[in-house]
């Protein structure tokens, strides 16, 4: 395991190489492609991209929760969070990377 | 949406690239993540999430059928966390 961190920058050197776009315009793209993802995610919509994994949008109830260190009752109110299953092909690739 | 969505929505956008180069942008983008992940790397998309490879440790299982026990592996499973600005967006912050 190499336990690097790769960000926006890394995924747009990667266009960079595969295309020949300006660095300027492929990091563009890479912002255009997760903000497409995440307005359809906030409209509600999940978003599955075939081999790689679905991201989907799930209605929590509202809750009694408590502060762990006083042991006070907050109430946690209803809320959307977003869930990713990876595909399998992804589960595998990660599996066999990381096998030692 | 499915991934052919986000390829022609990237694609309506930018009428001065050819489809397939559209196409190509965008396998890239999610090939990056995979390969990344397969090397034990995380990915850090600000606002969006990161994903990363979580240990699983080995365990002793059961066929849930014949109640056996089975040794199941060491193994590295991909993980994903949402950032916060898309978790705040979600509810309408």
């Amino acid at each position: 395991m190499s336990d690097k961190t790769l960000t926006r920058m890394d995924l747009s050197e990667a266009v960079f190489r595969e295309v020949g776009l300006s660095r300027n315009e492929s990091a563009q793209l890479v912002e255009s492609v997760l903000s497409h993802m995440s307005d359809a995610l906030v409209r509600g919509e999940s978003v599955k991209i075939s081999s790689f994994g679905t991201f989907s949008v799930r209605d929590k109830a509202a809750r009694v929760g408590r502060n762990p260190k006083t042991g006070e009752e907050v109430p946690i109110s209803p809320r959307r969070v977003l869930t990713f299953r990876p595909s399998h092909l992804m589960k595998d690739r990660v599996a066999a990377g990381n096998k030692r | 949406m499915i991934r052919s969505e986000l390829i022609q929505m990237i694609a309506d956008e930018n009428p001065h690239l050819f489809q397939r180069d559209v196409e190509r942008i965008v396998n890239t983008i999610f090939e990056e993540i995979i390969e990344a992940m397969a090397r034990g790397d995380r990915v850090e998309l600000r606002g969006f999430g990161a994903f990363s490879v979580k240990q699983r440790d080995a365990r002793v299982g059961r066929n849930p059928r014949t109640g056996e026990s089975v040794d199941v592996e060491e193994k590295h499973v991909p993980f994903f966390k949402t950032g916060k600005l898309l978790r705040d967006r979600l509810n309408g912050d």
